[in-house]
């Protein structure tokens, strides 16, 4: 599945790198708040469901190959870290639901291919 | 110490600056990249490198990450001035840290940094006494057995 669709799908507000939506293949995903959890278990292509909000959160997708970021419960990306995921072109999108049920719903819909 | 012959870059990294975590490991990724270094073995440098990084920001007052690219192997050498780990065994198991909360509400300091480096390396060397730094030099066979 593409990112542009998982946006579609879910109504996420994307905050940057739009032109990678289209050509983006989401394999799987990772879910977790502690970087080192998400260094050590992610897997490159996956999306990365999260609420930290701070710009090291990029260098971790970027050095992770990760498709992108998607930031739950509406929390509000810091400026820096919008303008960093910019630069290295790792989309970040934000979700208004709580991490739980976001992931559930990815799960179902990657499920379907 | 690696052979000077093969070094790549030394790379300067600032105690207790979180604001640019990871810059260091960027550049070495992208320097591997450019070389052609095959992806997998490029991600458990990225590993590596990242916590060894993060651990210099959130212990030491500066240090280094030296970058080596023998024919077979990549040597990633991390060395801080700082307060150094009094108990090595310790240090490493999985879960156990010294942070304190502002390191933890970004999400590091979850005690897993050594553990993951020591993960991603085919041969794991440290060294740290109290006040005499750490010193770390992990080897990453290029060619996967």
């Amino acid at each position: 599945m593409t990112l542009e669709r998982l946006v579609e799908e879910l109504g996420l507000k994307c905050k940057c790198c739009w032109e990678k939506l289209k050509t983006t293949e989401v394999k799987g995903g990772y879910a977790g708040d502690l970087l080192s959890d998400v260094m050590a278990n992610s897997q490159a292509g996956n999306v990365w469901v999260t609420r930290q909000v701070h710009m090291n959160i990029v260098a971790v997708a970027s050095l992770k190959d990760l498709a992108g970021i998607i930031i739950v419960q509406g929390a509000n990306p810091e400026k820096e870290t919008i303008d960093k995921a910019g630069r290295e072109g790792i989309p970040i999108m934000v979700s208004e639901l709580p991490e739980f049920e976001l992931v559930g719903r990815i799960y179902q819909l990657l499920g379907k291919g | 110490m690696p052979n000077d012959e093969y070094l790549e870059g030394i790379f300067y990294i600032q105690g207790r600056d979180f604001v640019d975590a990871g810059a260091v490991s960027s550049e070495i990724k992208k320097n591997l990249k450019e070389k052609g270094i095959p992806e997998s073995i490029i991600r458990k440098v990225a590993v590596i490198t990242f916590e060894a990084e993060v651990n210099i920001i959130s212990y030491a007052d500066q240090g280094t990450i030296q970058l080596f690219v023998e024919p077979d192997a990549i040597i990633i050498a991390a060395d801080d001035i700082g307060q150094g780990i009094p108990d090595i065994d310790l240090a490493l198991q999985e879960g156990y840290s010294t942070a304190d909360d502002s390191i933890r509400e970004m999400g590091f300091g979850a005690g897993m940094g050594l553990a993951n480096i020591k993960k991603s390396s085919d041969i794991f060397e440290i060294n740290s006494e109290p006040g005499g730094g750490v010193h770390l030099k992990c080897t990453i066979n290029i060619k996967e057995k």
